[in-house]
C-alpha cells in the first residue's frame, strides 16, 4: 500500500464516520485513526463491514501509559484485512475508572488481550464478559504496565521452610536498582536537566552582597 | 439401552464437575493450567490460566536500550528464537530508516526458516507424542539438534541466539557452513518423508486428530488466528507472500492450506511448510550476494575491530553505541513477520530516546490458547490435549 492509498482510506474512513473520528494520520506507512472512546464498536464495526476496509481479523488490543496528560491511557487496536491486505491502528484516550467499552461482540478474540490490557494498565471495559486478570499472579495488587509502576515491583515471594506454605514478602534489594541515564546532553536533548541548571533562575532573583 | 438412559437421567443426573490440569503436566507443552468443567467425560468449558511463566518481558525492554533489549526476543519463543529476533529488528530498523545489505537480508531470512524447521519439528513430533506416538518426538530430536548446531555455528548459542542486530546481523557466516546448510536440505526431505510415512495414514493417529478441534473459517477470522491455524482453516494467507519482509520476495515457495479444519489438517499444512522451507533455504543458499552483513551508518552498527585500533573515531562510535546506544525518532510501528506460530507482531512506541517508551509484543499462541474455549465444547478431555498440540503454543511468547 502507498501512502496516497493509505490516506485515500483514511479519508473514506473518515468521510463515512464524521465526528467521531478524531484524527487519522499516515506515518511509516501505516494508517492511524484517533477516534472518540464512546464509539469504538461503531467505528470497528463500519471498518469490518464497509466493501472498502474489510478489516475481518483484530490482531491485537494492547495499552499506553502517559502520566502526565489529561487522559493518561491510550488503547490501541491493530486491525487487519487479509481480502484487501492492508492494516489499520485505532486509538482511543481514556483514564483511570473510566470504562472503554468493550469489542468482545464483535471480535470475540479480543477477549484475552482486553483483559490484559486491563491488567496490565487497569484500563476498564465495558460489558467484557470475562474481565478477570490474565498474566499476573493470583490475588496480584497494582496495574505492572504503568509507568508509575516500580521495574522491581512491590513484593516477591519464597518458601517458607516453617511455615511449609510460599509466602509474599516486600521487596528487598541487596543493591540499588542501577539505572543510568546515558543520554548525551550534546545530542537528543529534550527538556533535560543537568546538575546546576536550577541555579540558572536563582541567580536573576537572587540578591547576594 | 433407552431405559438405562432414561433411569440415569430422572435417578442419578450427570453433574459438571471441575477438572484441573496442570500447571506442570507433560501434554500442556509448558505451564499451563487448564481449569475444565466436564459433564462426564464431555469438556463444557476451558478456562487456561496462563501468566505462570510471565516475566515482565515488555516492562524490562522500557528500561533497556535498544540493543540490550535483543536478548529478551530470544526468550519469548526459545522453539524458534530467530524469527522472534527478526520481529525486533524490523522493527527498529522501519523507525530508524535503515536499509540492510542484501547479504544479512539473507542470512536473516535463512535463519528465520531454519527456525520455521526448527519449530515445526518440535510442535508435529511432540504432538504425536500427545496422541500416543514415540518413535517420532524420538527421531525429530536428532534432526532438530543438527539444526541447532547451524545456530550455533554462526552464533555460538544453540537456543538463545542474539544474533541479528538493527541493521543486519552480528557476524558473517564462517567458512563451510553454507555447504554443510545445503547437504543437510539433501538428508532432510527423507526424514519428512518418514515422518509422514509413520504418521500421515496411520490409523490411530487420524482417529485422534480427524475432526477434532474443527476452526471454521469465519471463527477462525474472528478469534484472530494467524499462521498455520488460519491455512488450517483453508485461509490462505501468509505475510511472507502477503506483506513480504527482507528478501521473501526474492524465494519461489508455495504457500500450503488444508482442506479439513481439524488437527489433522494442521498437521499436514505444517509438514508442507517444513518441505517449503527446504526450498526457500536452498535459495537462499544458492543466491546468497557477498557483501558487508551490517548497514555501513556507525550510529546504529559498530565498526570493524580493525578500524577501531587505527580510527579515533571508530573508537568513539563504538564506545557511544555500547554505552548509550543508538536514538530511534519518535513515532510508533506496528511490524509483523510471519513467525512459523502464526502473526508475531512489535508495537513499537519510540520518544527520540535510546530507550522504546513502549514495546508491545503479539505473539500468536496468546490469541489461539484464548480459542481453545469455544475449540474443545463437546469434545473429549482427551481430545483437548490433541487440541493443545494442534495450537503450538509455547509459554515463552504467550505470558511474555
Amino acid at each position: 500500500m502507498t501512502d496516497q492509498s493509505l490516506k485515500d482510506l483514511g479519508a473514506h474512513v473518515a468521510g463515512a464516520l464524521g465526528a467521531v473520528v478524531l484524527a487519522t494520520d499516515v506515518r511509516l506507512g501505516e494508517l492511524m485513526l484517533t477516534v472518540r472512546r464512546d464509539s469504538i464498536v461503531e467505528v470497528l464495526t463500519f471498518l469490518r463491514d464497509d466493501p472498502q476496509c474489510l478489516f475481518q481479523e483484530l490482531m491485537d488490543v494492547c495499552g499506553a501509559d502517559w502520566p502526565e496528560q489529561v487522559e493518561r491511557f491510550e488503547v490501541i487496536y491493530n486491525l487487519l484485512s487479509i481480502s484487501k491486505n492492508h492494516r489499520i491502528r485505532v486509538k482511543v484516550r481514556t483514564e483511570d475508572g473510566v470504562p472503554v467499552p468493550s469489542v468482545t461482540a464483535l471480535h470475540p478474540g479480543a477477549v484475552w488481550f482486553e483483559r490484559e490490557t486491563w491488567d496490565m494498565y487497569g484500563v476498564l471495559f465495558a460489558g467484557h464478559p470475562d474481565l478477570r486478570r490474565i498474566l499476573t499472579d493470583y490475588g496480584f495488587e497494582g496495574h505492572p504496565l504503568r509507568k508509575d509502576f516500580p521495574l522491581t515491583g512491590y513484593v516477591e515471594v519464597r518458601y517458607d521452610d516453617e511455615l511449609k506454605r510460599v509466602i509474599y514478602e516486600p521487596v528487598k534489594l541487596t543493591q540499588d536498582f542501577r539505572t543510568f541515564d546515558f543520554l548525551s546532553p550534546w545530542e537528543g536533548m529534550t527538556n533535560v536537566m543537568l546538575p546546576g541548571d536550577e541555579k540558572a533562575g536563582v541567580a536573576k532573583t537572587g540578591s547576594k552582597p | 439401552m433407552a431405559a438405562v438412559v432414561n433411569t440415569l437421567d430422572e435417578e442419578s443426573p450427570i453433574k459438571t464437575y471441575t477438572v484441573n490440569v496442570g500447571p506442570q503436566h507433560p501434554a500442556a507443552h509448558g505451564v499451563l493450567r487448564l481449569v475444565a468443567e466436564m459433564a462426564g467425560e464431555v469438556v463444557e468449558r476451558a478456562d487456561p490460566h496462563i501468566g505462570l511463566l510471565h516475566r515482565g518481558t515488555e516492562k524490562l525492554i522500557e528500561y533497556k536500550s535498544y540493543l540490550q533489549a535483543m536478548p529478551y526476543m530470544d526468550r519469548l519463543d526459545y522453539c524458534a528464537p530467530m524469527a522472534m529476533e527478526h520481529v525486533f529488528v524490523l522493527g527498529v530498523e522501519k523507525l530508524l530508516g535503515v536499509k540492510v545489505p542484501p547479504r544479512a537480508q539473507y542470512i536473516r531470512v535463512l535463519y528465520a526458516e531454519i527456525s520455521r524447521l526448527m519449530n515445526h519439528l518440535l510442535c508435529i513430533t511432540t504432538g504425536a507424542l500427545d496422541v500416543g506416538a514415540t518413535t517420532p518426538a524420538l527421531w525429530g530430536f536428532e534432526e532438530r539438534e543438527k539444526l541447532m548446531e547451524f545456530s550455533e555455528r554462526v552464533c555460538g548459542a544453540r537456543m538463545h541466539a542474539n544474533y541479528f542486530r538493527v541493521g543486519g546481523v552480528a557476524l558473517d557466516m564462517p567458512a563451510g557452513l553454507a555447504e554443510d546448510i545445503y547437504s543437510f536440505t539433501e538428508t532432510y526431505p527423507l526424514y519428512i518423508d518418514d515422518l509422514d510415512a509413520l504418521l500421515t495414514n496411520n490409523r490411530i493417529f487420524k482417529q485422534r486428530t480427524v475432526d477434532i478441534g474443527v476452526v471454521s473459517r469465519e471463527q477462525a477470522l474472528a478469534w484472530g488466528m494467524s499462521g498455520p491455524m488460519l491455512r488450517g482453516s483453508g485461509v490462505p494467507w501468509d505475510l511472507r507472500k502477503a506483506q513480504p519482509y527482507d528478501a521473501y520476495d526474492q524465494m519461489d515457495f508455495d504457500i500450503p492450506i488444508g482442506l479439513t479444519n481439524d488437527c489433522w489438517a494442521r498437521y499436514l499444512v505444517r509438514m508442507e511448510e517444513m518441505r517449503q522451507s527446504i526450498r526457500i533455504i536452498r535459495q537462499c543458499l544458492e543466491k546468497m550476494p557477498g557483501g558487508p552483513v551490517r548497514a555501513g551508518d556507525h550510529k546504529v552498527t559498530p565498526p570493524k575491530r580493525s578500524e577501531m585500533k587505527r580510527s579515533m573515531e571508530a573508537l568513539i562510535h563504538h564506545f557511544k553505541l555500547y554505552t548509550e546506544g543508538f536514538h530511534v525518532p519518535a513515532g510508533e510501528t506496528y511490524t509483523t513477520v510471519e513467525a512459523p506460530k502464526g502473526e508475531l507482531g512489535i508495537y513499537f512506541i519510540a520518544d527520540g530516546t535510546n530507550r522504546p517508551y513502549r514495546c508491545h509484543i503479539r505473539s500468536p499462541g496468546f490469541a489461539h490458547l484464548s480459542a481453545l474455549d469455544f475449540m474443545s465444547k463437546g469434545h473429549m478431555l482427551a481430545d483437548v490435549v490433541a487440541m493443545i498440540a494442534s495450537l503450538d503454543i509455547v509459554f515463552g511468547e504467550i505470558d511474555r
